[in-house]
């Protein structure tokens, strides 16, 4: 395998974009027609990008294992899109955009992909308000904005809590519009399982139909992984239950780089855990913090009484809480980008101020929010000396209008009302920064093969800011990959229809066959989520919020060993042939059980800590992540050759031009 | 808590499907109704059954994947959540509960609680989205103003996650409040004006196509709908058809 070429075009920063388009070749309508992509996965990046595509002229055949392309999980994204709108005239720029996402990163992404990326974001606002999406609006009729962590203007696009879910509606109505026309054949309730490469580049995959268990061959002139982020590795996470990363641990394993798989990100406002039986955790959006203060109490005996019940959060007073975050990070206070804020937590509930029974979690406070608001809207209601209670009850009426489903849905898990006591929170799995390593193209390592959003690795460095994933999905997915694929294409146009006949096909299927009967012949003692629970502990206790060498390198021992365990005990009901839930589970179970491997080997390799990845052993005396830009500024991309641990890595050297490299301070 | 459950089971869509009885030990309110399966089915897999097959996805109440009829109310006994979002505080022990998948001729029986909803997917497909070019350059999102009340109407009826509990509510099993939503989304914005006429019409025909009931104003969709999509969909949706068909 070559060298890691980025492809990166020559130029000033802000003109590589316009500069790549006006030179890559392009295929003209006509032959168009005469070329197929399979796009696999229909969340944000997948929808857009067939929609686009099918569009543009080429016969886009999707899958998704859902029973729906708008059930993919960009739909549970709640608090918003990023865009350097700058309608707010607070200072925005493409620039600002694009350094805030560089440093919020700490200086482990692509500076040409990012740049790129903030100059496009501004068309996806466009693009998704022709299309019907209803964004949040002002009085005056004009687009709202609100503000996420890590940055000091409102660039956030929102509906309400519903971000994720709008935008995905758009995408896929864009999809639908497309399936009516005949340009995009939709196959939903199918996994691919394989990828299929002839003369080394990527022709098409095999899937199997979820319903018939059927095993089927599916050519085409370019594959793109729209697959998402591999967060379930850690069983519990935000991610919805079938997330997976098989597409993409496929493509691997046929010769795609697999990029940074330890900068993982830990969202600091989620639902804490409750017991043994929880099989999700679910995310408080971000937003949050815009109005929430998070605190702990300064007492030890305090906490204690809280986690005892004997004392309730409303009873302290100012004086006695701790607004760790606002005390430590006095310029972004609350709103420090969500690595921070995630490490802080951890601290403060390590040191034993934890407030929940089990002493990992912090609270989420409205009450000051609450005031606030009402104090404004009694005025401009015009109420002369209104009492406590009526302006308490105004501001309950706007916060409800700002995060009312998000209120409503912690009160349904939690059985407490969060307008009356303050939330509680704790960091929990929530997007992975890692993924197929691609160049400015969107190309991963093998030809044809591409990899858009979540599934690449390129944009978030080691840590992803807020409404800056649907950001990527939909820029990658509109407005990047079906110009950069065409320059790929142009060399396709007389190749005529790709056989499914051929010997790699044949090959490639009766892997597939063979990997499923071994699944269905283990021995039968323990179900696939045992085996998924045990992974996830391992990676959470040893791999989570902070990591040091000797945990890494237990994990990688456990990791092996619970990988033979699981082929040789895996029990698995019902049979291949038919509907098997189980045996879908298990299969993407054992490409978690090769992959977590790996993620442990990269974070044992990076002597660093930068983003989400905190290295114990490297921090300043104050516990902030100290990175070693001398050493580590590179891209870890890692080559598959037999086995998870003989990994071979390449290292994509990080050059910036157009930034100073400076400490990450958020104080 | 101890359960007495009783489930709808049925091998494909070709066999006949029956209920069968469970007892289930050891459920804990802060439980979900879906983590309660989850542990009925650790439990039969390791007696070496087949495990309930259910759809379910992101467990948080928004991709609408999740399914269950619960004693005769689609997503259960509690309002405004979907099944995932359904705790087992809301039961007590000794509790019967009955689950069954949704009924309706158009969406039949995968698996067990699992239908096929592809006829929602139909519908969209005949009109549900505005003919804007992905790759053009539209205007700036700014330059149509949209009051905020219609916006935000607008927005109401885009919430609608597709689960189909309308239907499985309804006792002529019709998917106006479903059709209903995506017509109004569109309808109460000025870009989505100019097909509202051609929209609605392909959209009815589409619903009418896929066997789904008429409307008769029971008003049981709403009272189920996990999102509270309201009736006055299904009132704009006639209005917006009866001038649409009128016009010639």
């Amino acid at each position: 395998m070559a060298v890691l070429d980025s492809k990166v075009p020559s130029g000033p920063l802000a003109d590589k974009w316009t500069k790549h388009k006006n030179e890559i070749d392009l295929v003209n309508p006509a032959n168009k027609r005469n070329i197929d992509i399979i796009v696999v996965g229909t969340g944000l990046a997948g929808g857009s990008a067939a929609a686009t595509l099918a569009e543009l002229g080429y016969n886009v055949k999707t899958f998704c294992y859902q029973d729906s392309p708008r059930r993919a999980h960009s739909i549970a994204a709640q608090g918003g899109v990023n865009a350097a709108k700058n309608y707010q005239g607070d200072g925005d720029s493409v620039y600002r955009l694009f350094y805030d996402t560089i440093k919020g990163g700490d200086y482990r992404s692509r500076e040409a992909n990012v740049y790129r990326l903030a100059e496009v974001s501004t068309n996806i606002i466009d693009q998704c308000v022709a299309q019907g999406v209803p964004f949040a609006r002002e009085y005056g009729g004009l687009l709202d904005n609100r503000s996420f962590g890590g940055v000091l203007v409102s660039r956030t696009f929102y509906a309400k809590g519903q971000t994720g879910q709008q935008l995905l509606l758009g995408a896929y109505a864009a999809m639908n519009r497309q399936i009516q026309r005949g340009k995009i054949k939709s196959y939903t309730r199918h996994e691919m399982l394989d990828l299929v490469l002839v003369d080394g580049k990527a022709r098409g995959i095999i899937a199997r139909d979820l319903i018939s268990g059927e095993i089927e061959r599916h050519s085409a002139h370019a594959v793109v992984l729209a697959t998402g982020g591999y967060g379930n590795l850690f069983f519990l996470s935000t991610y919805c239950m079938g997330a997976n990363v098989m597409a993409a641990w496929k493509a691997h394993k046929k010769g795609a780089y697999f990029a940074n798989p330890c900068f993982t990100q830990i969202h600091p406002t989620c639902i804490p855990v409750s017991g043994d039986h929880q099989s999700k955790l679910t995310l408080m959006s971000e937003s949050l913090r815009n109005d929430g203060r998070i605190w702990v109490p300064k007492r030890l005996e305090d906490a204690k009484a809280i986690r005892e019940g004997k004392l309730k959060p409303t009873q302290l007073g100012e004086e006695e809480r701790d607004y760790y975050l606002e005390r430590r990070y006095p310029a972004f206070g609350n709103l420090v980008p969500r690595d921070v804020a995630s490490r802080a937590a951890k601290e403060r509930c390590d040191a034993g101020f934890g407030v929940n029974k089990t002493g990992e979690a912090v609270f989420l406070d409205f009450s000051a929010a609450i005031m606030r608001y009402g104090r404004e809207k009694a005025l401009t209601s015009g109420l002369k000396d209104p009492d406590d209670n009526t302006i308490r009850q105004l501001g309950e009426e706007i916060v409800e209008a700002k995060y009312g489903n998000l209120f409503q849905m912690y009160e349904k898990i939690v059985d407490e009302n969060p307008y009356k006591t303050p939330m509680m929170i704790y960091p929990a799995v929530h997007y992975t920064m890692g993924g197929l390593w691609v160049d400015y193209n969107l190309q991963t390592t093998i030809p044809g093969c591409y990899a858009a959003g979540e599934a690449n690795f390129s944009d978030h460095g080691a840590n992803r800011l807020g409404a800056s994933a649907l950001m990527q999905g939909l820029a990658d997915g509109y407005f990047v990959l079906p110009y950069t694929i065409g320059d790929y294409l142009s060399d396709d146009i007389r190749t005529g229809p790709i056989s499914t006949d051929s010997p790699e096909f044949e090959q490639a299927e009766v892997a597939v066959r063979d990997r499923i009967e071994k699944l269905m012949s283990g021995r039968g003692i323990h179900s696939v989520d045992y085996y998924h629970k045990k992974l996830g502990k391992i990676m959470w206790n040893k791999c989570g919020m902070s990591r040091n060498a000797k945990e890494l390198k237990e994990a990688i021992k456990e990791i092996a060993e619970l990988r033979k365990d699981f082929w040789e005990n895996v029990k698995i009901t019902g049979t291949p042939d038919s509907k098997n839930q189980e045996l879908e589970k298990a299969g993407r179970v054992a490409d978690f059980l090769e992959l977590g491997e790996l993620f442990a080997k990269d974070a044992l390799e990076r002597n660093e800590s930068c983003g989400g990845h905190f290295r114990e052993e490297y921090q300043t005396e104050e516990g902030e992540a100290l990175r070693d830009d001398e050493n580590f500024t590179f891209v870890s991309a890692w080559e598959y050759v037999g086995d998870p641990s003989a990994s071979k890595l390449h290292k994509e050297d990080l050059n910036y031009e157009n930034i100073e490299v400076k400490t990450r301070s958020y104080k | 808590m101890k359960l007495y459950l009783k489930i709808w089971r049925q091998k494909d869509a070709n066999s006949k499907g029956a209920m069968v009885d469970y007892t289930l030990n050891g459920v804990e309110s802060d439980m979900s109704f879906l983590e309660m399966l989850d542990i009925l089915n650790e439990e039969l897999i390791s007696k070496g059954e087949e495990p309930v097959e259910f759809d379910h996805d992101c467990r948080e109440g928004i991709c609408g994947t999740c399914s269950l009829m619960i004693n005769g109310r689609p997503h259960g006994p509690d309002s405004l959540i979907t099944v995932c979002q359904l705790h087992m505080r809301s039961f007590n022990d000794g509790d019967e509960i009955v689950i069954e998948p949704w009924r309706a001729t158009a969406f039949p029986v995968i698996k067990d609680l699992i239908v096929d909803r592809s006829a929602f997917e139909r519908i969209q497909q005949a009109g549900g989205y505005i003919s804007v070019n992905t790759s053009g350059r539209p205007v700036d999102a700014n330059a149509i103003p949209i009051e905020k009340d219609m916006a935000d109407q607008s927005f109401n009826a885009a919430t609608c996650i597709g689960c189909g509990a309308c239907v499985a509510a309804c006792k002529n099993a019709s998917a106006m409040l479903f059709t209903s939503a995506k017509v109004s989304q569109f309808a109460l914005l000025p870009q989505g004006r100019v097909e509202a006429a051609e929209r609605v019409q392909n959209m009815v025909r589409q619903m009418d196509l896929e066997g789904f009931g008429n409307c008769t104003n029971t008003g049981a969709c709403e009272v189920e709908c996990p999102k509270g999509i309201s009736l006055e969909n299904i009132a704009r949706m006639n209005r917006e058809y009866l001038s649409a068909t009128t016009k010639g």
